[in-house]
């Protein structure tokens, strides 16, 4: 692995060595235990467009494993705003660095920087594209939590158009024997080339307007944004929130071996008396993305 | 009118484009950037031998290049070329799609990285499908109404 830029780069055993090595890391990321495997080395965070979880977890793992962190949160105080071109900040920036993780505006900037970087690049979003690191780290808590990573019903909830993590969640579940429901509102159906490839795949369950139609035959509930600003009347967009929020009432009407995920922030879409319920994995989730971007950094910047 | 009237006259020297996808001569004239002082003739959705419908486009004195032959595939992948000399077919051969398309088109999708201020030459690849879709090698989107997207 020289790169990670996009899930469809991964073959499932990739996958696995991903996941099997973060199993491996989840204690030095609680803490429990210490590691220097990346002493001496540093790890450039550029990120072009605000982020949370992507970016803290990203610089907590690198410093759990003894690294240090350089880099930039928003491009106010940057040579960005003087016109310079991502290539030219990547040439630069690899030079500082032994691995740069890279969050975008617009579609292709992490692959555009593999040509420019002397250093392996790590896709921490770019617009509305890829996002691996956040698919990586869903199926390590579907595995986690779930104890497997086949053969499960996935209903996948709220914004399924624009949502950028879907889509290369979808595509990896389906590329690992799952079943795929799709529930989204009117207009923000999931594109018609995912839905082609869980077709192709023969693992397309349904596609509805209503998590009530699915939530019966649900493993795992994986909830997403409904972005306020896709809905140019508000009145519609709070419509459309009520009826994709998840509750104890819906959770009531799921199997009680049912997990729900998120990738957050969440806005309305999980009613917080959802938090204190068995079935609510969302901060496990996040938490996860440390020991998976752990190791994901110890195969790219370790050398092993 | 004669039984015998011809639609469209046989040229001397040039390159007769035949088997072009019904209604497709247009976009096979766009991709080629030819310029309209040129003789040509276009036939829309004249009848194929085999049954079905087809376009054909004949150009006067003009002999179309690999790389040209490459750009009318992208447009109509089982296109024929006909080489004329002295009014018989000198060489024939299938334009075929290529794999990978540097350079000669845009991509459609407007936040893509391709589009912005970089150093880069666009890049499509061919889907392993058969569906004929070309797909950016940076936003992994497929390219859309493709005949607008073609560099003249």
């Amino acid at each position: 692995m020289r790169h990670v830029i996009s899930v469809h780069d991964f073959s499932v055993e990739e996958i696995v060595e991903v996941l099997d090595r973060a199993e491996g890391m989840v204690a030095i990321a609680r803490g429990e235990a210490t590691s220097d495997l990346l002493r001496g080395k540093v790890l450039a965070c550029i990120f072009f467009e605000p982020s949370t979880r992507t970016r803290l977890s990203f610089e907590t793992a690198m410093n759990r494993l003894g690294g240090g962190v350089i880099g930039f949160a928003g491009t106010e105080a940057t040579s960005v705003v003087k016109g310079e071109t991502l290539a030219d900040t990547i040439r630069m920036v690899s030079g500082y660095a032994d691995a740069v993780v890279l969050r975008h505006p617009h579609e292709g900037a992490a692959r555009l920087a593999t040509e420019f970087s002397s250093v392996p690049i790590l896709n921490a979003g770019d617009g509305a594209g890829q996002h691996p690191t956040q698919t990586l780290l869903d199926l390590f808590t579907i595995r986690r939590e779930t104890g497997r990573m086949e053969g499960l019903n996935i209903s996948l909830v709220g914004d399924l158009r624009y949502g950028r993590t879907v889509h290369s969640l979808a595509i990896a579940l389906a590329k690992l024997g799952n079943k795929i429901n799709l529930v989204s509102p009117q207009g923000l159906e999931m594109p018609n080339e995912v839905v082609g490839y869980l077709e192709d795949a023969g693992l397309f369950g349904t596609a509805c307007h209503l998590p009530d139609e699915v939530i019966a035959e649900t493993d795992i509930l994986y909830v997403t944004r409904i972005q306020k600003e896709r809905f140019p009347d508000p009145v519609e967009y709070e419509k459309v929130a009520g009826i994709y929020r998840v509750d104890p009432g819906l959770v009531a009407k799921g199997p009680g071996s049912m997990i729900i995920m998120h990738p957050l922030p969440r806005v309305k879409e999980i009613a917080p008396e959802v938090d204190a319920l068995p079935q609510a994995r969302y901060f496990i989730q996040a938490f996860n993305g440390v020991p998976v971007r752990m190791a994901l950094l110890s195969m790219l910047v370790g050398g092993d | 009118m004669s039984e015998k009237y011809m639609k469209v006259e046989k040229i001397g020297q040039g390159t007769v484009i035949d088997h072009i996808l019904p209604g497709k001569a247009f976009d096979v004239l766009r991709v080629l950037g030819l310029s309209n002082d040129r003789s040509m003739s276009i036939l829309i959705n004249s009848h194929s031998g085999k049954g079905g419908k087809k376009d054909i486009l004949k150009i006067e004195d003009g002999e179309l290049s690999p790389e040209e032959a490459n750009r009318v595939a992208l447009i109509s992948p089982k296109a024929t070329i006909n080489i004329i000399v002295d009014g018989k077919v000198a060489k024939k051969f299938n334009a075929e799609a290529p794999e990978v398309v540097r350079g000669i088109l845009t991509c459609s999708n407007p936040n893509c990285i391709s589009n912005q201020n970089e150093p880069v030459v666009s890049e499509f690849k061919l889907a392993v499908d058969d569906g004929h879709r070309y797909v950016c090698t940076y936003c992994e989107r497929d390219i859309v109404d493709l005949a607008k997207r073609v560099s003249p």
